[in-house]
């Protein structure tokens, strides 16, 4: 039927583009997509943290009924953190240590970078976009695998350092520095607060700023007290952006450093997930790590839930 | 002729301390990647030594290039194979999922909105873990294997379609579709004759970047792998990276880089045909990445 004869026979009906029946039709394979497989795996992972160990073959039983539930393997992990017996409290302690160190320094590399880029680059502008959101295309592992490869011991980093034969530097770069991981972490986080703090510099009003100036504030001035608190929602989203996944990372310290001295929690569940008989232990650990994200993961949902609705 | 002092100090000298900053990082970025990329042409076995130019490790070496080595062409087809078949459910999914959250009033929706918005920021460990759990310990007809991790991919990337289209729905707005439906059209007639056309760039765009995006994946798919055939480059390269390896390492890691890239570059050059003469797309490389 085409639109004109529709409009001849036209009957009465609702026009309302919003509460239509069509949305919760369409919405409705989404919805379901991600109840079962994200709600519902994160059910499947308590059933198994307060479930029971097979005896023989020492792997998890789930355990469904919540009344049923046995607290011992929650406990174990939690028992071990501080204390005689805390073989967790280090790992948990440095993964906090690395991943506000990190966070910091991506924010001081990159709030300059997303400054300049957004307000200043002019004609080059297209250009820094497409060379910033490059490293999103490019894989990780490459750009560890790029890194490690510097970092040999007779790699272009030494090389550098030794100034073609006048010291010679044979620092061991991958092995269990702590420096390195952070280092690491930055490499790869970095990218991720860029283009958050790129948009939202992109979209401060130059007039406002320009007014600073002319009502006499200095340039410093100006930009502590008048362009940094109008973009302070900005720097959170994208911190919280980058330093949540951040909480998860095990691989950075694997490939940069396969040294326990540099474990971080990530590094904690990996060992677990594949050890038998430390399933549940591994899904506490995914627990703990999930209940000291959560908080920070609705605030950042409700800051960009809020952006998208205003605008 | 201005001295030295006066150039210093000139009113209209361009930021020179950002600009170091910026050419700097960019410099840090990517220049031990393009080094890799290019000791994959290492004519010896190092990867830190240059022995000269040659392309064994791509075809030429008849054990251990890519082209010859079994190991590594499984990872580079496995990684494809994933990538098709992640996009193909991924995008479909997604944005008939941001279209009706677009439509749809009310709680369930909202509670919907923020969980899919959470998987932004979720650390992907976490969701995997969850995966392997459920795989391993309920009798569901998945394996792990590509199933698996196609499982995982589509639900970590479904934010990508539905953020895309959600943005660029709020930016048309109601207007067009409601004009139709006031000349006749039933409300799924002026959604697929309408709306659809002119989502189309966001569409393609989320296409091109969950393709992107899903090649490079690591924590989900190493995960949710059955056994090394089903490894993708990623892992491979995971496991392999600290082992005294050959360039075919870096070899495979830039066959995959030159594959997103023509992904992206082709992409990006039919979004900007798709969007000439529309000024509310927003223009360029900033609306083609979401980030605008």
């Amino acid at each position: 039927m085409t639109l004109t004869e529709g409009a001849a026979q036209a009957k009465p009906r609702s026009t309302r583009v919003r509460g239509s029946a069509l949305g919760p039709v369409l919405a409705a394979p989404g919805v379901i997509w991600l109840l079962l497989f994200f709600l519902g795996p994160l059910y499947v992972v308590l059933a198994i943290v307060f479930g029971r160990t097979d005896p023989i073959f020492r792997t998890a039983i789930p355990v469904w009924n919540p009344l049923q539930w046995n607290p011992s393997q929650f406990n174990y992990v939690l028992s071990r953190i501080v204390g005689t017996q805390g073989i967790f409290g280090p790992a948990l302690l440095r993964t906090a240590l690395y991943v506000l160190a990190a966070g910091l320094l991506c924010l001081l590399l990159a709030f300059p970078v997303a400054y300049y880029t957004a307000r200043l680059s002019g004609r080059w502008k297209g250009l820094l976009l497409a060379l910033l959101i490059a490293p999103f295309w490019i894989s990780y592992m490459m750009r560890m695998l790029a890194w490690v490869n510097l970092l040999q011991d007779d790699g272009l980093v030494n090389r550098l350092f030794s100034m073609g034969g006048i010291f010679d530097v044979r620092v061991h770069w991958l092995t269990g520095q702590p420096v390195v991981v952070v280092l690491g972490l930055v490499y790869g986080y970095v990218a991720y607060m860029i283009l958050p703090l790129y948009a939202g510099l992109d979209r401060l009003p130059q007039s406002t700023l320009e007014a600073a100036r002319d009502l006499g504030a200095s340039r410093f001035a100006s930009f502590w007290r008048v362009t940094l608190p109008m973009c302070r929602p900005t720097i959170v989203a994208a911190v919280l952006l980058t330093c949540l996944p951040m909480l998860g990372d095990y691989f950075t310290s694997d490939m940069l450093s396969a040294s326990p001295k540099t474990a971080m929690v990530g590094n904690l569940i990996n060992d677990s997930v594949q050890s038998p008989g430390q399933t549940g232990q591994a899904g506490a650990l995914v627990m703990l790590v999930l209940l000291v994200a959560v908080v920070p993961m609705f605030y950042y949902v409700r800051v960009t839930a809020r952006g998208d609705t205003a605008s | 002729m201005r001295g030295p002092v006066a150039w210093w100090n000139d009113p209209w000298r361009p930021p020179r301390i950002l600009v170091a900053v910026t050419v700097g990082y960019l410099a840090w970025s990517l220049i031990p990647v393009l080094i890799a990329v290019i000791f994959s042409f290492n004519d010896g076995r190092s990867r830190t030594v240059w022995q000269g130019f040659s392309t064994r490790w791509y075809f030429g070496d008849a054990t251990k290039s890519v082209w010859h080595d079994a190991a590594l062409h499984t990872a580079l087809l496995q990684t494809l194979k994933l990538g098709v078949i992640t996009t193909l459910i991924t995008v479909p999914l997604g944005v008939m999922f941001a279209i009706g959250i677009d439509r749809w009033r009310g709680r369930l929706p909202a509670g919907a909105n923020m969980l899919m918005l959470v998987s932004f920021v979720l650390p992907e460990v976490l969701l995997a873990v969850a995966l392997l759990f459920v795989v391993t310990s309920l009798p569901l007809p998945i394996k792990l294997g590509t199933g698996a991790q196609v499982l995982g991919l589509v639900t970590f990337q479904i934010a990508y379609p539905a953020v895309l289209v959600r943005a660029r729905l709020a930016t048309i707005g109601t207007q067009y579709e409601e004009a139709a439906m006031d000349l006749g059209a039933s409300p799924l007639a002026a959604l697929r004759r309408v709306t659809l056309p002119m989502l189309l760039p966001a569409i393609f765009a989320s296409t091109v970047l969950v393709f992107a995006d899903v090649i490079d994946d690591f924590v989900l798919v190493r995960y949710l792998s059955g056994n090394s055939s089903t490894e993708p480059v990623s892992v491979k390269i995971y496991n392999t990276a600290r082992a005294a390896p050959t360039p075919a390492l870096n070899a495979l890691a830039t066959l995959l880089l030159f594959a997103a890239l023509l992904a992206i570059t082709v992409g990006y050059l039919i979004y900007r045909r798709m969007t000439r003469g529309d000024n509310s797309a927003g223009g360029g490389i900033a609306a083609f990445a979401g980030e605008a």
